[in-house]
């Protein structure tokens, strides 16, 4: 009895507080996103030949997001009946924007004008019981090309 | 030392290749931070304690990678690659590897 009532308020915790902190992260990630817009990430490998050559340099960013109880646990049950588990696609599509988000603000104030050849790289860096995935890292890399 | 991950560099032209170079560098958190991600786990959120963690020993295999290069003599390291491996419980291993180059 103790163990269900344990159980349903670390859901109704992971609910309430993942909730606010997804909606909170979404927000600010759709409002960085429209101010960095102008700096273009090119997943092409040759940039363009120029006339004066730009400078090189190194970006990224990383960010390791977790998932909450409540969708962990929603996750569990998607396990038994299969289909598209929404709670880890949006975990992993929040910490890859973010991971972009981070590399182009540091290509912003290197005073870039577009990155190129942009990896991303995930991985599960803690799991918890029975392998279950607790936190993401996401990194994002490029090179940052700056005009003389 | 110029840092890339274009098999090129704008505008220059690559004298003599030196082979691969790499860094790389095993972290483990410490019982403070472990607490904290224990916490985030259940209301969820971004762990920041593991972000820089991950940021500071990813410099310092980008740091390893960048001494070994100059050891023999390189001015500039091309296609540099990152992998992340979590060997084991706790610990993660950042890896760096790229090409090291002399450019004219």
């Amino acid at each position: 009895m103790n163990d269900l009532i344990t159980l349903l308020i670390l859901l109704a915790l992971g609910y309430v507080f993942g909730q606010i902190a997804e909606k909170r992260h979404y927000k600010s990630i759709i409002k960085r996103e429209r101010i960095l817009r102008k700096l273009p990430v090119i997943a092409a490998k040759f940039p363009p030949a120029y006339r004066i050559p730009p400078n090189s340099f190194l970006v990224m960013g990383s960010v390791v997001i977790s998932v909450d109880y409540f969708k962990r646990f929603i996750a569990s049950l998607r396990n038994i009946i299969g289909g598209r588990v929404t709670s880890y696609e949006l975990l992993i599509d929040r910490a890859r924007r973010e991971a972009i988000l981070r590399m182009k603000e540091q290509a912003q104030q290197l005073g870039g004008t577009m990155v190129f050849n942009v990896k991303l790289e995930t991985a599960s860096i803690s799991k918890g019981r029975k392998q279950t995935i607790g936190s993401v890292e996401v990194l994002a890399y490029g090179t940052a090309l700056v005009k003389h | 030392m110029l840092l890339t991950n274009l098999e090129l560099v704008p505008g220059k032209r690559i004298t003599k290749h030196l082979g691969l170079v790499q860094g790389s560098s095993v972290r483990a958190k410490h019982v403070g931070r472990d607490l904290m991600a224990g916490l985030k786990n259940i209301f969820g959120g971004e762990l920041k304690g593991y972000t820089e963690l991950l940021q500071e020993s990813r410099e310092e295999a980008l740091n390893r990678m960048t001494q070994q290069a100059e050891a023999i003599g390189a001015t500039a390291i091309l296609n540099i690659r990152f992998s992340t491996s979590s060997i084991a419980q706790g610990a993660a291993e950042l890896f760096a590897y790229g090409t090291a180059v002399v450019l004219e």
